[in-house]
């Protein structure tokens, strides 16, 4: 290392960024990363820059690294793997010391993690794949502003998913006329309702009136029903002090949910999140923008590291995929996503695209939403693959309905209870769920409108983030 | 109206067959049930009556719905609801919660 110092280009692996000898430390965050370097750039080389640009190093040497302990500061790629079936990819996995981040600040984490080296000229793409967030990290993090079990004992629903949907269409309708389908949607059987993404406060509507419109067809609902019901308000909006001020109004009224798009911004996320556990209101967060770059293999992020950083940064809901429905969702992966949110304790496993293990130490967990082009003939898969702990959300599948909004709303929750009831008797619904649907069918008109409306509705497209290694089932 | 909190509310009345297959699954995997009853029904009334403590000991789901019955028999004007409780680290809440009687 006579040479560490001599003025010039940086090469990375020399400089002590790529270390195969080293054991990360229980207190290393720990990433993995999809490297295509250029032609003619070794993976070793391409790894290194990589911990190099995401850490300490810039493009020449400088002296002043010696004005500190550089070599407790450099990220340090520890492992090379290539990438099955694909000789131009390797997984490079690369450990950095607790204290290169802020406690409990995503947009420091994120800013070191996925800052300058994503545009790094010698790779010819980068993508971030999993995250280990050592528990040391993850308690300096507010966690789920309350997490599911809190949300349960709220809401008082036990034992089944719940049911949501978004009203629609989602742009034009007066305050008067989306109060309308709220209430609709509410009485005949969800739980929730949603505004979505894009409706924050435009000329056809704006939040006051929106807000004060559905508060009063959640009540209306509540009334009728004897249950806990809610509409996640929208207060996504230009400004912190604008998004507090929609907040603290939607708390006024007596809202129990509001909700955030990811387009806020992580700082703003955290903020959110702590005026979701200081004024106890449910906070939902839209994913609007994640698929720009989860969704292409070799460059971008992992849509499973945002859902750890959500995790982290405090928010109760996050759509995470459904499998069947319209929106990009390959199986494994979804089920890695939603053990990432669910689970308090996660091992690595390579059928679900989790590199690393992941050790929660009691954050609550977050509760998925599945959304998108999701219709009640499939609960049955809907309630194999996703389990109990998520939200299911028939937007078209229940304003839909030939029957009306109501019965739209009956119909999923129809199918769902018979589903749930089918399960726990022990019957095997991945395999009889059609009969079971059927069965329930011929005693509810609206499930039976339902099924002959969407029965057949399927939406078979091949993924394109899907995890590397698929093991057949012996 | 109808009140419709619970797992089950949107389904026709659960028969004591019925109960016991849930009661079952509640017990096998190792859930407390529990029998509560209220004349109050409003969402966010959590306190119900408890028809005694909840059954951690009862492992036969015939003996726990012997037990659902007799509270039905006692107060067949309120609403009565099951409930199975997971004390599972990490969870340590209700894993499940269904009426099984509505006021005549």
């Amino acid at each position: 290392m006579t040479q560490r110092w001599d003025a010039g280009v940086l090469q990375y692996a020399e400089m002590g960024y790529w270390q195969p000898d080293y054991e990360p430390k229980p207190t290393d965050v720990l990433a993995a990363f999809r490297v295509t370097p250029q032609p003619g750039v070794p993976p070793e080389e391409a790894g290194a820059a990589v911990a190099g640009e995401s850490s300490t190093a810039t493009w020449t040497v400088v002296w002043t690294d010696r004005l500190t302990a550089y070599e407790h500061y450099q990220g340090k790629c520890y492992r090379i793997d290539p990438v099955p079936g694909n000789p131009e990819q390797y997984i490079a996995y690369i450990a950095y010391d607790l204290d290169l981040f802020e406690e409990g600040s995503i947009a420091n984490l994120s800013s070191s993690i996925i800052g300058n080296v994503f545009g790094f000229k010698a790779l010819k793409a980068l993508r971030l794949e999993d995250m280990r967030i050592p528990p040391h990290y993850a308690k300096t993090f507010q966690g789920p502003a309350h997490g599911i079990v809190m949300e349960r004992e709220y809401l008082n629903k036990f034992g089944r998913p719940l049911l949501g949907a978004t009203v629609k269409p989602k742009l034009g309708l007066s305050a008067r006329n989306y109060g309308r389908v709220v209430y609709e949607a509410l009485r005949g059987g969800l739980d929730f309702t949603k505004d979505d993404e894009n409706i924050n406060s435009q000329p056809f509507m704006r939040w006051r009136d929106r807000f004060l419109h559905c508060r009063e067809a959640v009540g209306k609902a509540e009334a009728e029903t004897g249950e806990v019901k809610g509409h996640y308000l929208n207060v996504t909006a230009a400004t912190m002090e604008d998004m507090y001020e929609r907040a603290d109004f939607a708390k006024e009224i007596g809202g129990i949910i509001v909700m955030i798009d990811l387009t806020v911004g992580y700082t703003a996320i955290q903020s959110m999140a702590k005026w979701a556990r200081r004024n106890g209101v449910l906070l939902h967060l839209h994913r609007a923008g994640h698929s720009t770059y989860t969704r292409q293999k070799t460059h971008g992020v992992s849509f499973r590291v945002i859902a750890k950083w959500m995790r982290l940064a405090g928010v109760d809901h996050i759509h995470a995929g459904t499998v069947v429905g319209k929106l990009e969702g390959d199986p494994a992966s979804v089920r890695g996503y939603y053990e990432t949110l669910r689970c308090d304790k996660a091992d690595p496993d390579p059928r679900y695209g989790l590199y690393f293990e992941q050790d929660w130490v009691s954050t609550p967990g977050v509760m998925p939403v599945a959304s998108g082009g999701i219709h009640a003939g499939q609960m049955h898969e809907l309630l194999d693959l996703l389990g109990e702990d998520v939200i299911l959300q028939f937007g078209g599948g229940t304003i839909g309905h030939p029957l009306g909004i109501a019965a739209g709303a009956t119909a999923n929750r129809v199918a769902l209870e018979a589903m749930v009831k089918a399960r726990n008797e022990g019957r095997d619904i991945a395999v009889e769920g059609p009969a079971i649907l059927r069965a329930a069918a011929n005693r509810s008109r609206e499930l039976d409108m339902a099924l002959s409306t969407w029965g057949d509705v399927t939406f078979s497209y091949e993924s394109t983030d899907t995890p590397d290694l698929m093991v057949t089932p012996s | 109206m109808r009140i419709t909190q619970g797992t089950f509310s949107y389904l026709p009345d659960l028969t004591d067959e019925e109960i016991a297959l849930q009661l079952g699954y509640a017990l096998g995997n190792g859930w407390a049930v529990s029998v509560e009853f209220t004349g109050d029904p409003r969402p966010r009334n959590n306190l119900w009556d408890m028809w005694g403590l909840p059954m951690f000991d009862m492992h036969d789901p015939a003996g726990a719905l012997l037990e659902v019955n007799r509270c039905r028999e006692a107060y067949p004007d309120r609403y009565i609801r099951v409930s199975a409780y997971d004390s599972r680290h990490g969870r340590q809440t209700t894993a499940l919660s269904f009426l099984v009687n509505w006021p005549q």
